[in-house]
């Protein structure tokens, strides 16, 4: 058994086949964390005594009634946002340090009920506040590709310790690209789902109406497979959808002849710090593309160049407010404890609510919001729109450790390509598609709402053809 | 000195909590009264990472009934702002409430006072927020902690702004007496001030009317106005209003004008004192609340809500007068509360048949200083109101004395749930008692006291 060659498929054949116990595959990966996780940070909470008694739990069960569940025995990480009963949940920020919830968020319920075993919590910059991972608390996490590189953020733990194998799956959130950022700095495959079909409830909230509640796979097919445990309208959280969820794993190999995919033509512009190596990476996947069949048309998305400024209204605003629950009154440390960065979205966000500010900052960001929106809509538009977009996902290779701590701005602007779909609301999957100086670069695939199925086709005909899930990290 | 007069100017702001079974945004009970601290909470109404709102369809249904009651318009759009600010008794930092689109706007109540036989009393807006968690600040010097009940976090509220179209202390005290009656009857509250279910806080000021001003009345406020709290009954409120009346014409008496500012209730020294001063207005960072979608509110809606609300006070009261040409007067004490009302319908139903009017129910109701409609069915009453019409013995003979003794004797299960402390049985009783006099009339007290007499042997 290699266990980077392990898939969550893999690994539910081997229990079926009794190739190993659940007990085995649990202990396989403790031991591989333990060695490697000093280096990587990708865990800053260990859950092995409870996981190991699952897993013991569970080897009785597989004895007596097989594999029953989707993800029976499937070892998974959790990014310290989402809510665990009874396991500490940090935010990776040291207001929370010692904070353990009463009770599980949603989807952490609904991979339990699905059989997952939660090996522990996973890494990420403070209150999701970052694209490197570099603002945790708790220490950066390094690029398994490449340690002295980051791993792309706010998700770092979560992309780092799929891509070193520390688990099968992990989840993650993606509030303005928190999930294909990482995803593409690592050979990972990251989904951001479209807004309202995974519900939030539970997990630690950045900016409410943009955040999106994803997932980490090392291929396509094990990611449609955890998105069958996770979408579905939730009776706590108010703004999840009653669309019903289809099986996607389904319609994956359906191939992609016929489809018309668009190349936003904002998104591939040489300027704006656009890196040659992306752009190159980023043409060879749309040959391969249209070598699988898809036709391949240029579209235009105009507000593009408005998204960043737009997002850094919205989001900061609904940051001051989400935050101001953390006052060290009934739970936590106090205010002294938050970071600069999130000081800085508090202030941001203070401001840009204020009376006779609100009019001229968020209520315009709002209205810019809608014509991004309208964009999309526009080009997805059934009758002679595209079925879906392809783009790079950051304008740039991973970068160095260090390098952009010292401006925000720049930090911010590695978002352009990402804030989009966030402000839209419409899901991305970015998938693996290629190396340049021996660092991952992927590109992400936009739909519509709700068509999360056509993406995941899409990713896996991509995926099918390339191969590049087969690379793995020398640690 | 010169010759001012000074014109209140009253508007009032009123929280009512609703009696939903659940919280606006949870499933936790809602009815928190005289319950453990801290029992009726969960991750939703103790602000905790992570928890979301969901909200609670039967309040904002009852919140639009409240609005529909006092002739508001319904807005087709509506949505829940946050309200930010710091407060140890705000969970999340930020209090679920509507600001730019309220469920309701532009109503109106009308009232009756001594000084004027109509008057309109507009309503600003009615909207659906949530209640805060209570504060607990025990006195004396042993403990210095104060402690906070979460029970209460959460709980619908419906708040309820007026114009300030009140001139006097007695004014708010029939338009709120009127507004509580309405509450009551759509049964969405029990507005309660005792219980918290209903708080007041008023606005004053003082209007300088000279000659030459007293046409422009309505026209401009005063540039000041003060805010009182804490008030827990009607009779603070008017105490209240009448002693900020006072003090402030004091002030305004000597050339100066009042502090714009948030006073209290004592009601041990019987004033208001100063607790805030304003001196601007509050910044409270409103934008829509992220994590409840919109709402649509449709003709259908509207109209399905309106079939709900039943027929009010004022309408009761009409309606008595001229249905069963009753005193304005009888007609107004029998509709102030709905069971009584529907009590006395009830009874008039009954009473048709024997030929007993309805003016002599009224009268019975009213003026009998016996009636107690918790132990006397409406049928009871109109029997025990034929009984007076026929020739009544008011003597007991050992004879029908053992006749209500059997009737205790076949009736083990009423004797017994009298001796548990249920007196509604007696009405029953006396009717079986009637029975068994077969046709001979006794004065009704007369068999209630032998009765009782027998039953707490």
């Amino acid at each position: 058994m290699n266990i980077e060659e392990l898939t969550i498929e893999k690994v539910l054949d081997g229990y079926r086949n009794k190739k190993f116990s659940i007990t085995e595959i649990i202990q396989v990966y403790f031991e591989r964390i333990k060695k490697y996780n000093p280096q990587i940070n990708s865990f800053i909470t260990l859950c092995e005594e409870e996981a190991l008694q699952e897993a013991k739990r569970k080897d009785e069960l597989l004895k007596n009634e097989g594999v029953s569940l989707p993800l029976f025995g499937i070892p998974m990480g959790l990014k310290d946002l989402f809510s665990t009963k009874d396991i500490k949940t940090t935010a990776s920020s040291e207001v929370l340090e010692d904070y353990t919830p009463p009770y599980d968020s949603t989807v952490v319920q609904r991979l339990k009920d699905a059989g997952a075993i939660i090996l522990g919590k996973l890494n990420c910059d403070a209150w999701a506040h970052g694209s490197s991972g570099e603002n945790s608390d708790f220490g950066p996490t390094k690029n398994p590709w490449n340690k002295e590189y980051v791993p792309g953020g706010s998700s770092s733990g979560s992309a780092a310790s799929v891509a070193a194998s520390f688990v099968l799956a992990a989840t993650g959130t993606d509030t303005g690209g928190s999930i294909r950022l990482p995803a593409s700095f690592t050979n990972t495959v990251g989904l951001k789902p479209t807004y309202g079909r995974v519900s939030r409830y539970g997990v630690i909230a950045m900016a409410s109406s943009l955040d999106s509640i994803g997932h980490f796979t090392k291929t396509v097919r094990d990611n449609a497979l955890i998105l069958n445990i996770t979408a579905g309208n939730d009776m706590f959280d108010a703004t999840t959808s009653q669309n019903p969820v289809p099986n996607y794993l389904e319609n994956l190999n359906k191939g992609i002849k016929g489809l018309k995919i668009g190349i936003p033509k904002e998104y591939t512009t040489k300027e704006k710090g656009m890196e040659l190596d992306v752009l190159l990476t980023f043409e060879n996947a749309i040959k391969k593309l249209n070598k699988l069949g898809a036709e391949i048309i240029e579209i235009s998305l105009p507000h593009t160049e408005y998204s960043i400024a737009c997002y850094y209204i919205i989001q900061p605003s609904e940051v001051s407010s989400n935050l101001a629950r953390y006052d060290g009154i009934r739970f936590g440390n106090d205010r002294s404890y938050f970071g600069d960065e999130a000081k800085r979205r508090i202030m941001l966000g203070t401001y840009t609510l204020s009376a006779g500010y609100y009019d001229a900052y968020y209520k315009k960001a709002m209205q810019a919001r809608t014509l991004i929106k309208q964009n999309f809509d526009k080009v997805f538009d059934a009758s002679n729109g595209v079925d879906a977009i392809i783009a790079p996902v950051s304008p740039t290779l991973p970068w160095k450790l260090g390098e952009k701590v010292n401006d925000p701005l720049k930090m911010y602007l590695s978002d352009v390509f990402t804030v989009t779909a966030n402000l839209a609301g419409i899901p991305g999957l970015s998938v693996p598609a290629g190396f340049a100086k021996e660092l991952p670069v992927g590109i992400q695939i936009l739909g519509p709402h709700f068509s999360e199925e056509l993406l995941f086709r899409i990713g896996f005909a991509f995926e099918q053809e390339t191969e590049f899930y087969k690379s793995n990290p020398k640690l | 000195m010169k010759n001012i007069n000074h014109k209140p100017i009253i508007g009032l702001e009123i929280h009512v909590e609703l009696n939903t079974k659940t919280k606006m945004f949870c499933r936790c009970p809602a009815k928190y009264f005289g319950e453990e601290p801290n029992t009726y909470t969960c991750p939703v109404c103790l602000g905790l990472p992570g928890a979301l709102p969901y909200p609670n369809k039967t309040a904002n249904e009852y919140c639009v009934m409240i609005a529909l009651a006092l002739q508001c318009k319904i807005t087709d759009f509506s949505y829940f702002e946050r309200k930010n600010y710091f407060y140890p008794d705000l969970p999340k930092g930020y209090q679920i409430s509507q600001y730019i689109n309220p469920f309701g706007i532009d109503g109106y109540l009308n009232i009756k006072s001594s000084a004027q036989d109509s008057k309109r009393i507009r309503i600003r807006r009615v909207h659906m927020e949530e209640d805060t968690a209570k504060l607990i600040h025990p006195s004396g010097n042993q403990d210095e902690h104060s402690y906070i009940d979460f029970n209460r976090s959460g709980v619908p509220l419906v708040e309820i702004v007026t114009e300030p179209d009140i001139a006097s202390a007695e004014e708010a005290k029939i338009f709120l007496t009127k507004l509580q009656r309405i509450i009551r009857y759509l049964g969405v509250s029990d507005a309660d001030m005792e219980k918290g279910n209903m708080r007041l806080e008023p606005n004053i000021s003082l209007r300088e009317l000279t000659t030459e001003n007293i046409k422009l009345d309505t026209e401009k406020l005063p540039n000041y106005k003060v805010e009182v709290k804490n008030i827990n009954s009607f009779r603070f409120v008017e105490k209240a209003i009448n002693y900020e009346i006072e003090r402030q014409m004091k002030i305004l008496e000597k050339g100066e004008i009042p502090v714009q500012e948030t006073r209290g209730w004592d009601d041990i020294k019987n004033k208001t004192v100063s607790q805030r001063i304003k001196e601007e207005a509050h910044d409270y960072r409103y934008f829509p609340e992220p994590d409840i979608p919109p709402i649509k509110i449709d003709k259908t809606y509207v109209e399905k809500i309106k079939e709900k609300i039943p027929e009010l006070p004022d309408e009761k009261i009409q309606r008595f007068a001229k249905e069963y040409l009753l005193s304005f007067y009888d007609s107004e004490i029998l509709a102030r509360e709905k069971q009584t009302a529907d009590y006395f319908e009830e009874g008039v139903i009954i009473g048709l048949k024997e030929s007993i009017t309805p003016k002599q129910i009224a009268n019975r109701m009213i003026n009998d200083k016996t009636f107690n409609p918790e132990t006397t069915l409406p049928a009871q009453l109109i029997e025990e109101m034929l009984l007076l019409k026929k020739d009544i013995l008011e003597v007991i003979t050992d004879e029908d004395k053992k006749k209500i003794e059997t009737v205790i004797k076949e009736n083990p299960q009423a004797a017994e749930a009298y001796g548990n402390g249920k007196m509604q049985v007696i009405g029953f009783l006396i009717g079986a008692v009637n029975k068994k006099l077969q046709g001979k009339k006794i004065n009704p007290q007369l068999i209630k006291n032998t009765l009782e007499m027998l039953l707490k042997k």
